[in-house]
């Protein structure tokens, strides 16, 4: 066993292998489903922020969570909950003070992150497949190292949550007064897939008894913890779910603001 | 009966290699690593493959099939189309010594620069009590085998060799981790200590040692983001950072390391009291006390030699870089099994009785 023959030498050398990866299946894919996935969601919805039209249904009440809150003086006063700040400039999304943070709690988010370095960043693209870039820093340097303020956005995308909620419980309602119809099931369940996304979210898991070193002195803490640790579990599907939910919702609302649908509605 | 099946496995050293084919037979039920125990005995006695369980258990048949590092004691030879040819290399991050087998010194010297659990100053080893939910997370990490399999796969170090002295990897993250949330574990600056010096920034979570754990062990979403979260709370949170400066702290408080239990709680709960009171037997008050006790962490028992180190003052990585046969006991080289009464510190009430 302690011959020379196998002891380790000066140079060390790692085995001589020509291939990059040799993988045989197909790994590609996933990075390529994810780059179509993003991509598309991505036009959709820069699209749909600088059309500045069909965000807001004045019969029911329902306003597109792209929207949300209106705060420009190009809004329609009726859609503006929470007031007009802005001017109404094109290039201003009307719902300017949300946007900006939902994309970096998005873009700052611990699946996103290994979602978009593997497809877009290609490093690495698929495990065991080599990195696309000669050097390699990671998130320890300046613009990366900003990723570690994700608990911030999570703060952020909470108070939006809590908007969102509110903008679906004053949707319950028709001219007649109180009623509801497909748009607000609709509304509802995007706002519950919000909700679901928000809390599973890692840094939420971490505050809620994650940095906690004694779990059985806070009982209740540790059972929250359990809870978002189950939901944490399921933070990529709840990610794709909502980019889902969101665009159905806004494409929803979209088509009967513009009156290529009518509501379907079960009360008034 | 068996069937013929196409392998590449790579043969060389380190002044070069490359991959050779081979037809062998596979029979039903087997596993890579039977498939090159059978090359080993048919036509290429000198392949050079580390293992040892074959239960998945040992962490030792670390390899490369088909480019994916795995354990060949657990790729099954059924998860392969019959027509397919199967590629085997040594793992790519780490310097090759021949064939399959690389030399992972690195991984030592990183477990070696970890810190150690810290134990709390007010508590003999003894009387540790901990509960259950406090341990829990610990635990997961504690099933790590150690086949480095997280290690090879990460590109950190294996797109990046530069990075390889600051960069410890997943293996060590979970280790910074598991001893972070230990609940007695008293050293308090292990997440300064990940960031700092095991390159915890480094890592930029796209969960390829999750993929690859044979232990199913949550690296990324359990110990590495948990230790990133918990950098944050002390590096990246700007209260925190602006109440350091204002009130020039310069550590957030440690996290208070509890115990409900004195040092004397063991022996309070031992049998004593007037029941065992002849049991001693001795005229020796303090013997007697002692075998009242029955466990006492606090005796004072021979000490044995020191560990035999090499040049560095510290223990060998490897039998292979030391002077001596045989791994070195990181107890001392004259500890003797089983070990003498006299160093044990646990007194049987009724030792003395057979005499």
């Amino acid at each position: 066993m302690t011959s020379s023959a196998t002891k380790p030498r000066g140079a060390r050398a790692r085995a001589a292998i020509a291939a990059k990866t040799l993988r045989t299946d197909r790994w590609w894919l996933a990075p390529l489903a994810t780059v179509i996935g993003l991509g598309a969601w991505i036009t959709y919805a820069t699209v749909r922020v600088f059309m500045h039209d069909y965000y807001w249904v004045e019969k029911y009440g329902y306003l597109t969570p792209f929207y949300s809150p209106c705060v420009t003086d190009r809004c329609l006063p009726e859609a503006s909950h929470f007031g007009q700040y802005l001017p109404g400039w094109w290039i201003i999304p009307d719902a300017a003070f949300t946007l900006p943070f939902l994309l970096l709690f998005r873009l700052t988010c611990y699946y996103y992150r290994k979602a978009y370095y593997r497809s877009f960043w290609l490093s690495p693209p698929a495990c065991a497949v080599p990195d696309g870039h000669a050097s390699y820093g990671g998130e320890t340097r300046f613009p990366l190292i900003v990723q570690n303020s994700h608990r911030y956005f999570f703060y952020f995308a909470v108070i939006i949550s809590l908007i969102n909620s509110w903008d679906v419980v004053l949707a319950f309602r028709s001219p007649d007064g109180f009623g509801f119809g497909l748009g607000n099931l609709i509304l509802l369940g995007n706002v519950i897939m919000l909700w679901a996304y928000t809390i599973s979210c890692h840094s939420c898991r971490h505050i809620i008894g994650g940095r906690l070193k004694h779990f059985s002195k806070h009982p209740v803490r540790y059972r929250a913890w359990g809870f978002v640790s189950w939901l944490n579990v399921r933070h990529m599907q709840l990610a794709w779910i909502t980019l889902g939910t969101l665009a159905l919702t806004d494409f929803y609302v979209m088509s009967v603001a513009a009156g290529w649908v009518s509501d379907l509605r079960f009360i008034n | 009966m068996g069937t013929k099946r196409q392998f590449r496995i790579w043969r060389g050293d380190a002044d070069g290699g490359d991959l050779q084919d081979y037809t062998v037979e596979v029979n039903e039920g087997e596993v890579v690593l039977d498939v090159i125990h059978r090359l080993q005995a048919t036509e290429a006695p000198d392949l050079a493959c580390r293992w040892n369980c074959k239960a998945g258990k040992c962490g030792s048949c670390s390899m490369e099939i088909n480019g994916m590092p795995k354990l060949g004691c657990m790729a099954r030879m059924s998860t392969f189309e019959e027509n397919e040819t199967i590629t085997v290399t040594p793992l790519r991050t780490f310097p090759v010594i021949r064939d399959l087998v690389t030399d992972v010194s690195f991984n030592y010297e990183k477990a070696r620069e970890t810190p150690a659990f810290a134990p709390p100053a007010d508590l003999a080893p003894g009387d540790y009590r901990m509960q259950q939910v406090d341990v829990e997370r610990s635990q997961e990490f504690r099933k790590c085998i150690e086949c480095f399999l997280c290690q090879t796969v990460c590109h950190v170090i294996r797109d990046h060799d530069e990075n390889k002295p600051a960069f410890s990897g997943p293996r060590y993250f979970i280790r910074a981790a598991e001893l972070d949330m230990h609940p007695l574990d008293a050293k308090s600056d292990r997440k300064e200590y990940a960031q700092s010096e095991q390159g915890l920034g480094f890592c930029n979570i796209t969960k390829c040692c999750t993929e690859v754990c044979p232990e199913h062990i949550k690296i990324t979403d359990n110990g590495i983001i948990p230790m990133k979260e918990r950098v944050v709370d002390r590096r990246y949170d700007p209260l925190v950072w602006l109440g350091s400066k204002i009130f020039r702290r310069g550590q957030v408080p440690q996290t208070f390391v509890t115990s409900e239990h004195s040092p004397g709680a063991v022996r309070s709960h031992a049998p004593s009291g007037g029941t065992h009171s002849h049991a001693g037997g001795s005229h020796d008050v303090k013997s007697e006390t002692q075998a009242q006790q029955g466990v006492n962490w606090h005796r004072e028992v021979p000490k044995p030699t020191a560990p035999a180190v090499d040049a560095s003052g510290r223990l060998p990585l490897t039998e292979l870089t030391f002077d001596r046969a045989a791994a070195p006991s990181p107890f001392g080289d004259d500890v003797t099994f089983p070990l003498p009464p006299e160093h044990l510190n646990f007194a049987h009430p009724e030792q003395d009785e057979k005499h």
